[in-house]
């Protein structure tokens, strides 16, 4: 069997109540494994407890083997937040901010080398933003948006990709895009780890399915089949809240 | 008025007022767009506030007023870094306690040191350009040149830390080592500014050069070039004109920067009206992500 790439042993997160109990979780090199569950089941919490920005209560985390606190190999992992964060009102060019997924494989302070311009073309290029680098991030639609942070990512040529809702809010033609840089990067033997709400295109590259259900993994195995009026043919999966969604800090698409 | 300021300007305090004048308008900027960047615009302005403080201890104590200036806004700047990093609600009146306390023991320390009149005060609060000396200056270039060389020097780490601080985490960035070095230069920052526009207009020196260049610039290394030159224009210009009316140099300097800005809102505000009269009615939006079925 693949060796594990990030682990969660017995892992708790609690802030003021509990949003986690004793979650196992193992992610083993070459799966694409996707987290599911209700807003608010804790799905979230979980990748960023198994990265450490939230820390658990209970349990521990291991990276390709090394427990969470002495892990330092971080440009194996390329992770992918729900949101551009919060660059209040300086524009920066898609190519800046992808140009920032190299930081981790530069070192510090290193300089900017050949191979840092083109592994950051290419991630450019995977998710078809190559045209938009010298455009401001605050000018692009939020699937775009989003491809720039998948690029960010990439960028860092990661083993391991960890992403928080790629596909939230975004447009077809960009979930498509995503779809094809995520089946790239799985060929070339990454491992992926992301949550999401539903899967749309991305179900076919999945290889297991975590469900998360009030701070307990519900499920893990085979993908989950919709079940009721989810299923049936034409559905629509759109939610009522959904135009109403506070815009994003660069403004509404 | 033109021969008066070739003149005034011939003078050696006026040319060393100038260019403490010109390095200040150079750095301010550089600094100022990491704390923009972070929404933390007023910050500069509170750093300000604890340097008094400092400068009170440098008066009573008979040590140099910048030195223990630097110190003093160093560690409140610390402090305000890691009051931030907990993030928490109550940091906000934490921030408010930090600065009027700083501000207050200022003017108090300054009250108990010998023969230090209020007038010594005001040339902190409101800069002394003019009684620059040539040590003074040298000062300046020092501090001004660390300054810069973090600043431009550590740029797409410190734009990394402050666009999306958990990337920056998950990258294994040393997060913390950089916002405590960028917290500890807004305070060199702050003493070096000091002297040419006082501690209470430290933060308009910082923060407005860079709200002109987001204006028209479509980068952040775009917006840091423009926002340093904006800020050596307003100096400039800000010295020139108080030479020539004879105003006090800081507030000039500050108002000369406040003009740039309203002149680049104007500037911007009318291309960009032309430009969409160039390119005809508005571009086809995108089709609706989603359509709620009834």
């Amino acid at each position: 069997m693949n060796s594990p790439v990030l682990e969660i042993k017995h892992g708790a997160v609690a802030y003021d109540r509990p949003v986690l109990r004793d979650v196992n979780l193992t992610v083993r090199s070459g799966e694409v494994v996707a987290v599911l569950g209700a807003n608010g089941s804790g799905k979230s919490t979980m990748i960023r407890a198994g990265l450490g920005l939230v820390p658990l209560a209970d349990g521990q985390v291991e990276l390709f083997g090394v427990p969470l606190r002495r892990f330092r190999d971080w440009r194996r992992i390329g992770y992918v937040p729900q949101r551009l964060g919060a660059g209040g009102g300086v524009p920066a060019t898609v190519g800046e901010v992808v140009s920032s997924g190299r930081l981790a494989r530069r070192g510090f302070p290193g300089l900017l080398r050949s191979g840092d311009r083109q592994a950051v073309a290419k991630a450019l290029a995977a998710v078809d933003l190559t045209d938009r680098a010298h455009d401001p991030v605050a000018s692009l639609s939020g699937g775009q948006q989003q491809r720039t942070l998948i690029a960010r990512a990439l960028a860092g040529e990661p083993d391991l990709l960890v992403l928080d809702e790629p596909t939230a809010g975004v447009d077809a033609k960009s979930q498509e895009a995503f779809a094809q840089a995520l089946r790239d990067f799985v060929r070339h033997g990454g491992t992926v780890l992301l949550v999401a709400h539903e899967l749309g295109p991305l179900q076919p590259v999945i290889t297991r399915a975590v469900v998360v259900h009030d701070g307990v993994i519900a499920h893990d195995g085979a993908v989950p089949h919709p079940a009721g009026h989810h299923a049936e043919p034409g559905h629509e999966h759109v939610h009522p809240h959904a135009p109403q969604d506070p815009p994003s800090i660069w403004g509404r698409e | 008025m033109n021969v008066n300021l070739i003149e005034i300007m011939s003078l050696p305090f006026m040319q060393r007022a100038l260019l403490g004048a010109l390095i200040t308008g150079l750095v301010a900027p550089s600094l100022g767009i990491y704390l923009v960047q972070r929404r933390m615009s007023l910050i500069g302005d509170g750093i300000g506030h604890i340097a008094l403080t400092g400068v009170g201890v440098g008066l009573l104590t008979g040590t140099s007023p910048v030195l223990t200036a630097i110190i003093v806004s160093a560690l409140g700047a610390v402090a305000v870094e890691l009051i931030r990093e907990r993030g928490r609600t109550s940091g906000d009146i934490a921030l408010a306690i930090l600065f009027y306390g700083g501000i207050a023991g200022g003017v108090f320390l300054v009250g108990l040191a010998p023969g230090k009149g209020s007038a010594n005060l005001t040339s902190y609060l409101f800069g002394s350009l003019l009684t620059t000396s040539a040590t003074d200056l040298i000062t300046i270039a020092i501090l001004g040149a660390c300054v810069l060389a973090v600043t431009v020097g550590l740029r797409p780490w410190l734009f990394a830390i402050c666009q999306d601080e958990e990337y920056a985490k998950v990258s294994g960035l040393p997060v913390r080592t950089l916002n405590l070095l960028l917290a500890v230069m807004t305070a060199v920052t702050v003493t070096v500014a000091m002297r040419s526009v006082g501690l209470l207009l430290v933060s308009a020196l910082m923060v407005v050069p860079v709200a002109a260049a987001q204006l028209v610039s479509r980068g952040f290394g775009g917006t840091m070039t423009l926002a340093m030159l904006g800020g050596v224009i307003s100096a400039g210009a800000g010295i020139l004109m108080s030479a020539g009316y004879d105003t006090a140099p800081g507030a000039t300097i500050v108002l000369a920067a406040i003009a740039l800005f309203i002149l680049v809102a104007a500037v911007g505000a009318v291309l960009r009206r032309r430009r969409r009269a160039d390119t005809g009615p508005a571009a086809v939006c995108e089709p609706p992500e989603c359509v709620l079925d009834s």
